[in-house]
């Protein structure tokens, strides 16, 4: 995909966001952008509003204030099952698969939004819903080679290790076929191998598959080594932007992760 | 991106990829089609073989394998429960006895006529539903099953219903000169019938609306992230369970000659989950088991003391709960996981 073209319009526009809960303000008018084919970290403490914002983006939330565009729209009119469908992917911080169907239908459900059916023409099986499931089923074959799943393909979720499970939602994602993919904190409880396979996939998977991604993460050596961005959250607000070492060296960062309080 | 273009760009497919692929939909093997033929043997003898009083009962096993179908694909398939399946049962029963009687149809099309009859007011029931789950559904069907029978007495339709005196209907013979009794008849094609629903609910639960089904029942939220329209979906699968069902109730009542309100009380309701639970929910197969439980139990409970058929009712449930906690199902997913454990 010639997805890197020299376009200048941002793919993302996160724009003033604002989202309370009761009395917390959880984002507090976070503004950046994200250009197609980037890799941007997002990183913050415990609670700084990292996945309310991914929550935003899949729209399970809608934001008190502010507007998400993605592509040239706004997201906000589209309710959140449209997402996969504009182009928009993710994952879970605490693994979210479908427990007791296999690895390979977990992946399938992730292609619902590339397909087109009615429930009468599934009963009945008809021809063009054969090609459909062939169609379907080739592209969650490859995603299976692509993250070596192949053993475990037709075992239910239910019982696979950690690690795994963190593979089959990376490939569900993907049988989306997002142009933007969210990544919520996929290194978390992965031990040091896993992580720096981890961080190669991510790469690859922008560099071979066009896709544009935001990755929320903890583990600083990941996220520093894979993206092109930072942006810093802290209680809500954005409180640095810029190129990792940028960042890494910014006195209100340090102080934010050091436990010292914007506020 | 369109739905179209997404399909277009695959990505580049090796030939291992396409056999895997291939296998997946693969025929079943002969030891699967030799099981099959001598199951579809027994049943279609069946009828030629034993009396008539046993045909009637066979036939209403399938009858009620139907309706657990059906709550299968909600309850089980959907993870959305329901006590008033009954009141699907019952408008299919209604709808087939009112065509035949005040409109004389045929019996064979007033099937289609519940059919799409339950599934929308199946789906227009899960419409507001959508906003329940758990007990909050649970009590909102049970309200159903309890309001339904009454519906059928109410004055301003005993044009149609008669009523509580009910509606009672002929029985039909064998088409074509078929040399068949009315019972062996009506055992084939209720046989025929309860074929067609399994393989369509077969079909359903293997392809991308049977997969969102399973994956809202799994994880709602997750189902939505990956385009899952959970709404509409869990309202068709109300629409889908209630088609399902009220084709059980029109056989039934084509079976039984005979609709009244009382023969639809909220207990049918019950037995149908009952049905359900013991067969496995979520196991389409169990649908069988279920069927048989909901038509014999009661009976033989009945047979072995008139005064406590209660208790011996209850007694064989909580026995049968109690060594397979997993229905039919899941017994024979423990048996076969034992075997291969021990063989392999
Ligand atoms: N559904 C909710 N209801 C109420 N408060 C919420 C909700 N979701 C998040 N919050 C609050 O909003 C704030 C931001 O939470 P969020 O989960 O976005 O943080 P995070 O940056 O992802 O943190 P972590 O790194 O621990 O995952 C927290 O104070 C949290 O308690
Ligand atoms: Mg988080």
């Amino acid at each position: 995909m010639s997805a890197r073209a020299a376009d200048t319009e941002p793919q993302l526009s996160v724009r003033d966001v604002a989202v309370r809960f009761g009395g917390i303000l959880a984002l507090d008018g976070v503004r950046f952008d994200l250009h197609r084919g980037q890799i941007l970290g997002l990183i913050g403490p415990n609670g700084a509003g990292k996945t309310t914002l991914f929550n935003c983006l899949s729209r399970l939330y809608t934001p008190a204030s502010g507007d998400i565009v993605y592509e040239g729209g706004s997201i906000l009119s589209s309710p959140s099952h449209r997402m996969p469908v504009i182009g928009i992917g993710r994952t879970f911080q605490n693994v979210s698969l479908f427990r007791r169907l296999s690895v390979r239908d977990n992946i399938r459900v992730g292609a619902h939004s590339t397909s087109a059916s009615d429930l009468f023409s599934e009963s009945l099986a008809l021809p063009w819903v054969r090609r459909q499931e062939t169609r379907i089923d080739l592209v969650v074959a490859e995603l299976i080679d692509y993250l070596d799943l192949a053993d475990v393909a037709d075992v239910p979720v239910n019982g696979l290790p950690f690690g795994t499970q963190k593979r089959v939602e990376l490939a569900r994602a993907l049988a989306i076929k997002p142009g933007l993919l969210l990544l919520d904190e996929p290194a978390g409880g992965l031990n040091h191998e896993e992580v720096v396979e981890l961080g190669r996939l991510i790469r690859q998977i922008r560099d071979e598959r066009g896709v544009t991604v935001l990755l929320v993460e903890h583990h600083m050596g990941l996220v520093m080594s894979v993206s092109d961005k930072i942006v810093v959250l802290n209680f809500g607000r954005k409180i640095a932007e810029g190129a990792p070492p940028e960042v890494q060296s910014n006195p209100d960062v340090v102080a934010a992760y050091l436990g010292g309080s914007t506020r | 991106m369109t739905i179209e273009t997404s399909i277009a760009e695959q990505p580049p497919t090796t030939t291992t990829q396409r056999a895997a692929v291939a296998q997946l939909q693969r025929r079943p093997n002969a030891r699967q089609l030799a099981i099959a033929v001598v199951c579809l043997g027994s049943t279609i003898a069946a009828p030629f073989l034993v009396s008539n009083f046993l045909i009637f009962q066979m036939t209403m096993v399938l009858v009620y394998t139907i309706a657990i179908l059906g709550l299968n694909i909600l309850t089980g398939i959907n993870g959305q429960l329901s006590l008033g399946h009954g009141a699907f049962y019952a408008a299919g029963a209604y709808t087939a006895a009112i065509l035949m009687d005040r409109w004389g149809i045929g019996y064979f099309w007033t099937l289609p006529a519940a059919a799409l009859v339950c599934f929308v007011v199946g789906f227009l029931f899960g419409l507001p539903a959508l906003r329940l789950e758990g007990v909050y559904l649970a009590l909102a069907t049970f309200a159903l099953a309890v309001v339904t029978p009454q519906l059928f007495k109410l004055s301003p339709f005993e044009n149609w219903t008669a009523g509580v005196t009910g509606i009672t209907l002929a029985k039909p013979d064998a088409p074509f000169g078929l040399p068949l009794d009315q019972d062996q008849w009506l055992y084939l094609f209720t046989l025929a019938m309860t074929i067609a629903a399994y393989v369509c609910a077969h079909n359903l639960i293997a392809r991308r609306g049977g997969r969102a089904l399973m994956a809202i029942r799994d994880n709602p939220i997750a189902a939505q992230s990956m385009g899952v329209n959970t709404a509409l979906y869990k309202s068709l699968a109300f629409g889908i369970s209630a088609l399902y069902t009220g084709v059980a109730g029109a056989l039934g009542a084509i079976v039984l000659q005979f609709v009244a309100p009382d023969s639809f009380t909220f207990s049918l309701s019950i037995a149908l989950l009952v049905g359900l639970v013991v067969g496995g929910v979520g196991w389409l197969p169990g649908a069988l088991f279920g069927g048989a439980f909901v038509l014999f139990v009661p009976n033989l409970a009945e047979s072995v003391s008139k005064g406590l058929s209660g208790a011996v009712y209850g007694l064989v449930l909580i026995t049968l709960m109690y060594v397979m906690p997993s229905g039919v199902g899941g017994l024979l997913r423990a048996t076969r996981a034992f075997a291969s454990k021990r063989y392999d």
